[in-house]
């Protein structure tokens, strides 16, 4: 019994690792933040698309080591969400707050949600109604770049904004 | 020499002590100070145990391997292999000749005898001799329980026998709750495991479907706090171990919730929450659900541990601008900052003994665990690499189990363990990646 558990595990990440070198899946954080099913998609072409918003808008801000403050840049890209959230009232987001590695597991927790919070409040402030916006964070569980420095660091220390059809309960 | 075995007699395991003679008395030369730090172990003969009864021949190997393989686990002691013993065990009421084991420089000598009865019953005794001093150090002992539970009869014998040459309780009776890990890092999949100490008897208590961090015992073993993101946010269970039945504790919309640990009397949660991007601490009455709130500053408040009495809380916080550690009243108000070191201190455990706290301390690029004194002095590293994190205390407050996890995009977690003084640095094995490790009291 304990050795088909073995081997039940080691197909799980068989099947994970088959998942990872998906070349669609890349930078496709609707999947990589956990449930695919919650996540929805379309054309990249249609502007009213989430694709649209992810690609095109720009759905992640990025964050300085330890820091939860915006960047003027991170502000800009900011600005272009709230705008197509405005024109797109039929969706609703969770604001995902993420951390490196280089740090311990609880506090990395707390650093994402102050992160994500940030995200939120700007947006609100820019007239995205509250209870459209939802945080969560991920801490240091969710890396989207997996080597071990700066070039990677500096890409998971992100907010990243996804999207969801219809209003937060 | 007489000695009479007195077994008592429950349902599943007993433990029964002789009527023999008194233990040793005068200073006896067989004796390691733990916090001296060991370099050159003890060496000791642990020859298969008598098979006394029924078919319980494997049983009689297994369990005095078993028994040494605990001992030379500490680093304390190192075992004398069979093929240098120049005397056989073939009796365990025999007298032991001593001068044979003198030869091969034993200092002490683990006999015992094994007996399996109709029904799977297991009976395990055995006797500690001090060879040097050419007497048993303290008296026989026996355990009787089911055939299945002969891993923990003989972590019971290697206990006493760590508990008699060091004056120390042992540790190798308990259980260890972990994230067991698989898969590349950006797609990690994460599960509750219980296992024994030496990672043997795995049980998996969750699924992989939601991400699960930093499971931690009630001061009994029977329950785990663990944070789960079951609901898609990060909220904290409590699971019983018996039925793994679990619920939620803590489910206010719009909040996060996390880094969960029991008070000592087991009726008390302490745990982070995260109300609009701000983390503090709040503590919660298992049995009622009722909420306080211990902190309250801006800045992040995590990782609480109890002091052993239940009267103080360490914690960290960046309220000075970095990660540092803080001692307060259990019921809150004005902490005290105890840590004043170069970087960052995370995850403070408060040790069993009440003398020291672990913690992970990360100082230009490296991570440590680390322990100081409870009033911030006297601070030593124990280990250093990459990333190290997350310490858990052994029972009797001698070693620390820790995750360490690999540099790279193919970097992997696994448990590891290290004693005070910072020897015997040592994989713990596991099925499998592993983190968050949390080790359950000495089982009864």
């Amino acid at each position: 019994m304990k050795k088909g558990l073995t081997r039940a595990l080691m197909l799980t990440a068989v099947v994970a690792l088959a998942a990872c070198t998906d070349p669609n899946n890349v930078g496709n954080d609707v999947y990589l933040s956990g449930d695919p099913t919650n996540g929805v998609d379309g054309a990249a072409g249609d502007p009213r698309s989430p694709a649209y918003f992810q690609q095109t808008v720009g759905d992640r801000v990025l964050f300085a080591v330890n820091q939860s403050t915006l960047s003027p840049s991170a502000a800009q890209t900011l600005d272009l969400q709230a705008d197509w959230l405005l024109q797109n009232m039929d969706f609703s987001a969770v604001i995902e707050g993420h951390a490196d590695e280089q740090g311990t597991r609880e506090y990395n927790l707390a650093l994402g949600a102050r992160r994500a919070s940030e995200v939120r409040q700007y947006l609100i402030q820019r007239g995205i109604a509250p209870n459209r916006l939802k945080v969560v964070s991920f801490g240091k569980e969710r890396p989207l770049a997996i080597c071990s420095d700066e070039s990677c660091y500096s890409q998971n220390r992100r907010g990243v904004t996804v999207l969801s059809a219809g209003l937060s309960s | 020499m007489i000695r009479r075995f007195l077994t008592c007699l429950a349902a599943t395991m007993t433990l029964g002590m002789t009527l023999g003679l008194p233990a040793q008395t005068q200073a006896a030369p067989l004796r390691i100070e733990i916090t001296e730090g060991v370099i050159e172990p003890l060496p000791f003969a642990a020859p298969d145990f008598v098979a006394e009864g029924g078919n319980a021949g494997q049983l009689a190997r297994d369990i005095a391997q078993l028994v040494a393989d605990d001992l030379s686990g500490t680093g304390l002691f190192r075992e004398i292999p069979d093929s240098a013993f120049i005397s056989r065990v073939t009796s365990f009421s025999s007298p032991v000749q001593f001068a044979d084991w003198k030869a091969i420089n034993a200092q002490a000598l683990v006999t015992g005898a094994v007996s399996l009865q109709s029904g799977g019953r297991l009976t395990v005794k055995f006797r500690l001799y001090d060879v040097f001093a050419g007497t048993e150090l303290g008296s026989g002992l026996q355990f009787t329980g089911t055939q299945d539970g002969w891993r923990r009869m003989a972590h019971k014998v290697a206990d006493a026998v760590y508990s008699r040459i060091t004056g120390e309780s042992g540790y190798f009776d308990s259980r260890v709750v972990y994230v067991s890990e698989t898969g590349p890092k950006n797609d990690r999949k994460k599960r509750l495991a219980i296992m024994d100490y030496d990672g043997a008897n795995v049980q998996f208590l969750t699924d992989s479907r939601s991400i699960v961090l930093a499971p931690r015992f009630s001061p009994t073993g029977d329950r785990i706090l663990y944070t789960s993101y079951e609901t898609g946010f990060p909220r904290i269970y409590v699971l019983d171990v018996a039925s793994v039945r679990r619920r939620v504790l803590e489910e206010q919309n719009g909040t996060m919730s996390f880094a969960p640990r029991f008070s000592p009397d087991g009726q008390t949660v302490v745990y982070s929450l995260t109300q609009g991007g701000n983390t503090d601490l709040y503590k919660m009455d298992i049995n009622s659900g009722r909420s306080q709130r211990l902190t309250s500053a801006p800045s992040i408040e995590t990782a609480p541990s109890y002091s052993p009495d239940g009267s103080r809380i360490v914690f960290e916080s960046d309220r000075s601008g970095t990660q540092q550690l803080y001692i307060m009243d259990a019921n809150g108000g004005e902490p005290r900052r105890i840590s004043f070191g170069q970087g960052q201190y995370g995850n403070p455990v408060w040790s069993p003994r009440g003398d020291l706290i672990a913690f992970t301390k990360q100082n230009k690029g490296r991570f440590h665990i680390s322990v100081m004194r409870t009033d911030g002095s006297e601070e030593r590293p124990l280990t250093s690499s990459f990333l190290d994190e997350g310490p858990t205390w052994s029972p009797n407050g001698r070693v620390i189990m820790f995750t360490r996890e690999t540099q790279g995009a193919n970097g992997k977690s696994s448990l590891y363990s290290v004693d005070i003084t910072g020897r015997n640095l040592r994989r713990v094995r596991t099925q499998g990646g592993g983190s968050d490790p949390a080790w359950s009291p000495l089982q009864e």
